[in-house]
């Protein structure tokens, strides 16, 4: 479904991410895990189309989208919860999901949507009129991740939702990607909490320093002693 | 506001250099040449002199502790309006300023004096306006010093009693030379490579790069930045009244906006932080405005003489900023300056 | 004429003189919300419209005609110059948006200085007659133009406000200008609304430059630039980049400068703008983010 070849994306003169190429299947869910500043985001954020890439390209369901804009990347499918969450702090969690869905116009689905949402994390509907910047962190993952699924994509970018949670969260925000994924849906998820990432997914990346050193079964990946000593905290 | 790489190359090192040789050629062919030169070309080094003076003040606050400054005409104003107050013969005085106080109107000063006067009248301001606005960032501050500029302007033109208003203030002896300005420009760009080369301007580059680092490390982020205003407020000043002493008149609209920008156009092209660059941008964009000025000069209705209108000149100037800012950001020398590894390796504590 | 009258006059002239820096201030508190641009240009846009007036109504056409295709053409104006200038620089720093803007107005206002003289022009045989007409009340004296500039503008206010929370177009503005990414990531088409943005400011400072234009009756090259800086001054004090709050702003500046020229001594009458600044400094120093805005400071 996405297939990632060479990129390479550049901060001025510092250059992110060296080269890197992945694939993400339909299905499935796929992990990239590394340290912090290894470029992870950054790789994120050139799929949506927020960064260009100096080369290589992002090649989604057949096409190019390297060069497409943010909104045109939304409209193909593919649709992310952000590093920091970013929601709207000022509106309410009900505008916020209603956001999500800005560019739909099938109303009777939209509704369905949510609905699915409210199933998927029951306290949203419950603090619906609440301004979402009152909201708690783990609140505000949920509604970051619920607003990106608002928009009904196939495929699903997360971007560290365990940032920042207690455990117990973190434990029921990943049941909640679970679910999405059995339901169907594609999830590209980049994590720092390598442990509980290679619970859930298929297969995993690991990203470092800009270069993909690593490429196995989320299995393998678990049980490999160079992973667990440098991320799992073997 | 912009990334600091610091550099020793041969590059930097060149350009200072370059940067000497140029004042200094100013101050041989002022020699040589004096009382020989053609006045019209004395009178574009003197301006492109006093303009340096200005630019490097200017780059002290803004370039270095970006506190980007939208109202040093203000000072510069100051320094020219009260220095000239001070310096009128006494007959000019009665004449040009007949509503004088009496402790005034019977004061005529020294050059020098009524410079350091007007300089430390504004330093003394900008120390008094600044201890609010040093807290401010960003935006707000630029906002801030361009509500100063108007309210200066706005008093400017009403104290007639002191500035005779909207009108033309004249009579001022033309003291300005080319020696005092020279003068000047070399004591400008030491007091700034001293200021920038000391603790406090250790601090100063820290505070610009990161503000929230620089509380860290425990840096009086508002003394640093305070400290660089109140200086640059009091060489403003200084340009301004030399720019005064030249012009011998001058009115509230010789220091508003026109003059704003073109200070700060000259600031851009040079690279904001560079000393080399303000000397550079001072030279070059006096050298393309009149340049482009004498363009102008084709304009003459009958006998009807336009005041400077700037018109053509001002466009030109404004499209070639654009173009820089979009294209060559950093400005010709950007942050490349004389040699700063060494400080940068000073700045890391010893422990 | 009794204090009730005088209390009366003054606030009818007050809202009026507030709607026109309201209506300068919305285009400036828009496009800062998103672009964090200060546009000095935005000034020169009421000139601007006014001159494009001047000319077109030699050409014999009506009022009516004249004034929407002055309107017209300041708002391709204001687009103009954000693909031309802003949009090449949108990300920099911010004092780099602000000093191109800065050169924007410097280049808009000597090419109007250039080709036209800076001798101001009248505007009187352009604006309808009409405006000029004073309804006595008691010793109140309402002049049209008042009554025309404050409803005019209570009428843009509606239409806005609509068009911000009832369309999509309105609602993406404003996710965009809460937050740009996550406008970004909800797939926002972030240009369109910058442009918009654009084209609403400047058609509305276009409509204030008419009314400016016809309070004072006449225009010249610089006659946006004290309006752009009280429209500045009005954005501050309700809360940049929130446009409640630039409204907000706009009338208290209003109130604070019609009582303020009431209430001076007349010697100090004329320093009345200085004090609009002074105000200015201190509510940047005292209460940043203005009448709307949050308390917040920067977060370590």
């Amino acid at each position: 479904m996405l297939k990632i070849k060479n990129l390479v994306v550049a901060y001025g003169n510092i250059i992110a991410l060296q080269g890197i190429s992945l694939l993400v299947e339909e299905g499935e869910l796929v992990t990239l895990i590394g340290s912090n500043g290894a470029g992870k985001t950054t790789c994120l954020k050139t799929i949506s189309g927020l960064l260009k890439p100096i080369s290589g390209s992002i090649t989604y369901l057949g096409e190019d989208t390297a060069r497409l804009l943010p909104h045109e990347i939304v409209k193909r499918g593919i649709s992310q919860s952000p590093e920091g969450r970013h929601i709207f702090a000022r509106l309410t969690v009900g505008e916020n999901l209603m956001l999500g869905a800005i560019q739909r116009n099938d109303n009777i689905a939209i509704k369905a949507d949510q609905e699915y949402v409210f199933t998927l994390f029951p306290i949203l509907k419950e603090r619906f009129n609440q301004v979402a910047g009152t909201l708690s962190g783990g609140e505000q993952q949920m509604l970051a991740i619920g607003r990106a699924l608002m928009s009904h994509p196939r495929l699903l970018l997360l971007d560290e939702p365990s940032l920042g949670l207690a455990p117990i969260l973190v434990q029921r925000i990943f049941a909640s990607i679970q679910k999405v994924r059995a339901e169907g849906g594609t999830v590209l998820l980049v994590e720092q909490n390598a442990r509980q990432a290679l619970t859930i997914a298929d297969r995993g990346y690991v990203l470092e320093a800009g270069r993909i050193i690593l490429e196995a079964t989320a299995e393998e990946l678990r049980t490999n002693s160079e992973v667990e000593k440098a991320y799992l905290g073997g | 506001m912009s990334e600091f790489i610091p550099s020793s190359s041969p590059k930097a090192r060149w350009t200072t250099a370059v940067a000497l040789l140029v004042v200094s050629a100013l101050f041989v062919f002022g020699i040589n040449a004096y009382g020989k030169i053609n006045p019209y070309l004395l009178r574009v080094i003197i301006v492109m002199g006093i303009n340096i003076i200005l630019v490097l003040s200017l780059n002290l606050s803004n370039g270095f502790t970006g506190v980007f400054s939208l109202g040093h005409v203000g000072f510069m104003a100051i320094g020219a309006y009260v220095s000239s107050i001070l310096t009128l013969t006494l007959n000019t005085k009665a004449l040009n300023l007949p509503d004088l106080p009496a402790w005034l109107a019977h004061v005529q000063m020294g050059f020098l004096p009524a410079l350091l006067i007007a300089a430390t009248l504004a330093a003394m301001i900008a120390f008094l306006i600044g201890i609010p606005l040093m807290r401010l960032s960003g935006h707000y501050v630029s906002i801030a010093t361009l509500g100063f500029l108007v309210i200066v302007h706005i008093i400017l033109i009403n104290w007639t009693q002191f500035t005779r208003g909207a009108r033309t203030f004249s009579g001022v002896l033309q003291y300005t030379n080319i020696w005092w300005v020279y003068l000047w420009i070399l004591i400008t760009i030491y007091i700034v490579w001293r200021i920038v080369n000391s603790p406090y301007g250790r601090a100063l580059l820290a505070v610009r790069e990161n503000e929230i680092a620089a509380y860290a490390i425990g840096v009086n982020v508002l003394r640093s930045r305070l400290l660089a205003f109140v200086v640059s407020a009091f060489l403003t000043a200084i340009g301004g009244g030399l720019l005064a002493h030249y012009l011998t008149s001058f009115s509230p609209a010789s220091f508003y906006f026109t003059a704003t920008f073109n200070i700060i156009i000259m600031l851009v092209v040079g690279g904001i932080g560079s000393i080399n660059g303000s000397i550079l941008g001072a030279v070059l964009v006096t050298l393309l405005s009149e340049i482009l000025r004498n363009a102008e000069l084709g304009i003459t209705l009958g006998t009807i003489k336009i005041p400077p209108v700037y018109g053509l000149s001002q466009i030109i100037l404004s499209i070639a900023f654009i173009l820089i800012v979009i294209f060559r950001r950093k400005g010709l020398l950007g942050d490349s300056e004389i040699d700063w590894s060494g400080v940068f390796i000073k700045l890391i504590p010893k422990n | 004429m009794t204090f009730i009258e005088y209390l009366i006059q003054q606030t009818i002239n007050a809202l009026s003189l507030g709607s026109i820096y309201a209506l300068v201030a919305i285009g400036l508190a828009m496009v800062f919300g998103i672009l964090r641009l200060i546009n000095f240009a935005h000034g020169d846009l009421m000139m601007v419209a006014c001159y494009v007036a001047f000319f077109l109504i030699s050409s014999g056409i009506g009022f009516g005609p004249v004034f929407i295709l002055s309107i017209l053409a300041v708002t391709l104006l204001g687009i103009l110059m954000e693909r031309v200038a802003y949009r090449p620089v949108r990300g920099a720093p911010d004092v780099i948006m602000l000093l191109t803007s800065l050169a924007v107005s410097i280049f808009i206002q000597n090419i109007f200085i250039m080709f036209l003289s800076p001798v101001p022009r009248s505007f009187r045989n352009i604006t309808p007659s009409f405006l000029d007409i004073v309804n006595k009340w008691g010793a109140v004296g309402i002049s049209n133009i008042n009554i025309v500039t404050i409803v005019i503008t209570a009428i843009l206010f509606i239409l806005l406000t609509l068009f911000v929370t009832k369309t999509r177009l309105g609602t993406s503005m404003r996710a965009t200008s809460e937050n740009l990414i996550a406008a970004q990531l909800i797939g926002v088409h972030i240009d369109r609304v910058i442009l918009t943005a654009f084209a609403i400011g400047s058609a509305m400072a276009g409509i204030a430059g008419f009314l400016w234009a016809a309070r004072l009756g006449k225009i010249d090259p610089l006659m946006g630039f004290i309006p752009l800086l009280k429209a500045f001054v009005a954005a501050v004090i309700g809360g940049f980049g929130s446009l409640g709050g630039a409204v907000i702003g706009a009338y208290v500046l209003g109130f604070a400068e019609i009582f303020l020229i009431g209430f001076l001594p007349p010697s100090l009458s004329s320093y009345r703008d200085a004090f609009v600044f002074v105000l200015l400094i201190l509510v940047l120093l005292i209460r940043p983010n203005g009448i709307l805005g949050s308390t917040e400071r920067e977060k370590v």
